[in-house]
């Protein structure tokens, strides 16, 4: 595959069987995100939210601003580098320190928020100061819909072509883009494709807010083409993540753990023949955190409080 | 029916700082009358006027969330655990 500069690279990537994962009877694939050349699903969003921005005009003379867990922002970042767009990310100060760092080495100015409100908490910080400064653009994740047209046009086109039997998709939920874009493509190609979310356990450490109305609703998450919704404990995605690791050889981050355990879960208790999980990233950001072969507790111990999603 | 209904810390200054409540029932709707019976603010924390879930709430039975169920309605056997969590983003 030849392609004229990363930006290009991104998608079409591998959808690859997990025959030792699998229950008796069903076939199981995996969307490894983890190949884009960032190593991780937001590259194409992030390219598809910069394309559609500079339809109006160039942004090298705007300030692009964006609240960001990690991944987004480190696509925006390497696009943004290639492309001399100035980057400013808001992050929650408990993300990792290869988060952190991959944004620096791109060029990328990074603003710490709260750790204890999560990403809640960076999305409020980043609309005040797109709010205070109108050098801001923020094209925002959560809002523009150019994050689900990249996964209905893009990530779910490539599954309905090359796996057109599928019965049951499985993908974790922090946008919602991934689960709303590859749903309605899914959907129109059978609408008797199970839709299934995983949510990241946010109780477990987001515990600075305040009131139920630092809540927050991406307002691109379409929850009409979801089917069921499971919520995934810390160490039930640890001990995913390294089963991954040790019996498929598949070295991806701890979301694609928590998506592959409610993937198996979903299979048994809904019931499905072919299920493609959608792995968010690949493994090398949480390396140090010892997820590909401690135990949970252990795990669990070297995290800390970071965030993981 | 005994079920443990898990309070998230943002809720909790309602249910005097418990972290869990056993309630009774046999839906969502039946535990939560039970624990608002005990505890009055919590109705007008987790439930709108219209009996139904506060739109920034997330229920739980089995890890699984009630809304994609069958909501309020949702049936719970004795021993289930049922938790309730604010919605939160990621990304």
């Amino acid at each position: 595959m030849l392609f004229e500069d990363p930006i290009a690279a991104i998608g079409e990537t591998p959808l690859v069987g997990l025959p030792h994962l699998a229950p008796e009877g069903t076939r199981l694939y995996a969307k490894l995100e983890g190949q884009n050349p960032t190593g991780s699903v937001k590259d194409r969003i992030a390219r598809q939210m910069i394309f559609d921005a500079e339809k109006s005009g160039p942004l090298t003379d705007r300030i692009l601003l964006e609240p960001s867990s990690g991944n987004t922002g480190i696509s925006m970042a390497m696009i943004c580098r290639l492309k001399g767009i100035p980057l400013e990310i808001v992050m929650p100060e408990s993300v990792s320190a290869e988060r952190r760092r991959m944004l620096d080495m791109y060029g990328a100015t990074v603003h710490l928020s709260a750790g204890d409100q999560g990403t809640n908490g960076a999305i409020r910080v980043a609309q005040q100061m797109a709010q205070d400064n109108p050098k801001y653009l923020m094209l925002n994740q959560y809002e523009n819909l150019a994050n689900p047209a990249a996964h209905e046009f893009g990530t779910g086109e490539e599954i309905v072509r090359d796996l057109p039997e599928i019965d049951m998709f499985v993908a974790g939920l922090g946008t919602g883009g991934t689960l709303t874009g590859v749903g309605r493509r899914l959907k129109r190609h059978n609408p008797n494709i199970t839709v299934v979310a995983a949510e990241p356990p946010a109780g477990d450490l987001v515990q600075g807010l305040r009131s139920l109305d630092d809540g927050y609703i991406p307002a691109i998450l379409d929850s009409t083409v979801i089917d069921r919704k499971f919520i995934v404990g810390s160490k039930d995605a640890f001990r995913a993540t390294r089963a991954l690791f040790e019996q498929e050889g598949v070295f991806a981050g701890i979301s694609s753990g928590a998506a592959l355990h409610v993937a198996l879960r979903a299979i048994r208790s809904v019931g499905a023949k072919c299920c493609v999980v959608l792995l968010a990233d690949g493994g090398w950001k949480y390396l140090s955190t010892g997820v590909h072969t401690a135990d949970a507790d252990e795990v669990e111990k070297n995290l800390g409080d970071q965030i993981w999603w | 029916m005994s079920v443990e209904v898990k309070i998230p810390t943002v809720l909790r200054k309602h249910t005097d700082g418990e972290a869990s409540v056993t309630a009774s029932g046999g839906t969502i709707r039946e535990l939560f009358d039970d624990v608002a019976g005990r505890f009055p603010e919590f109705r007008e924390k987790v439930m709108g006027d219209d009996g139904e879930l506060h739109r920034f709430i997330n229920v739980y039975a089995n890890d699984e969330d009630v809304r994609y169920l069958q909501g309020m309605d949702t049936a719970v056997a004795d021993g289930d655990v049922v938790a309730i969590l604010p919605a939160v983003a990621g990304g």
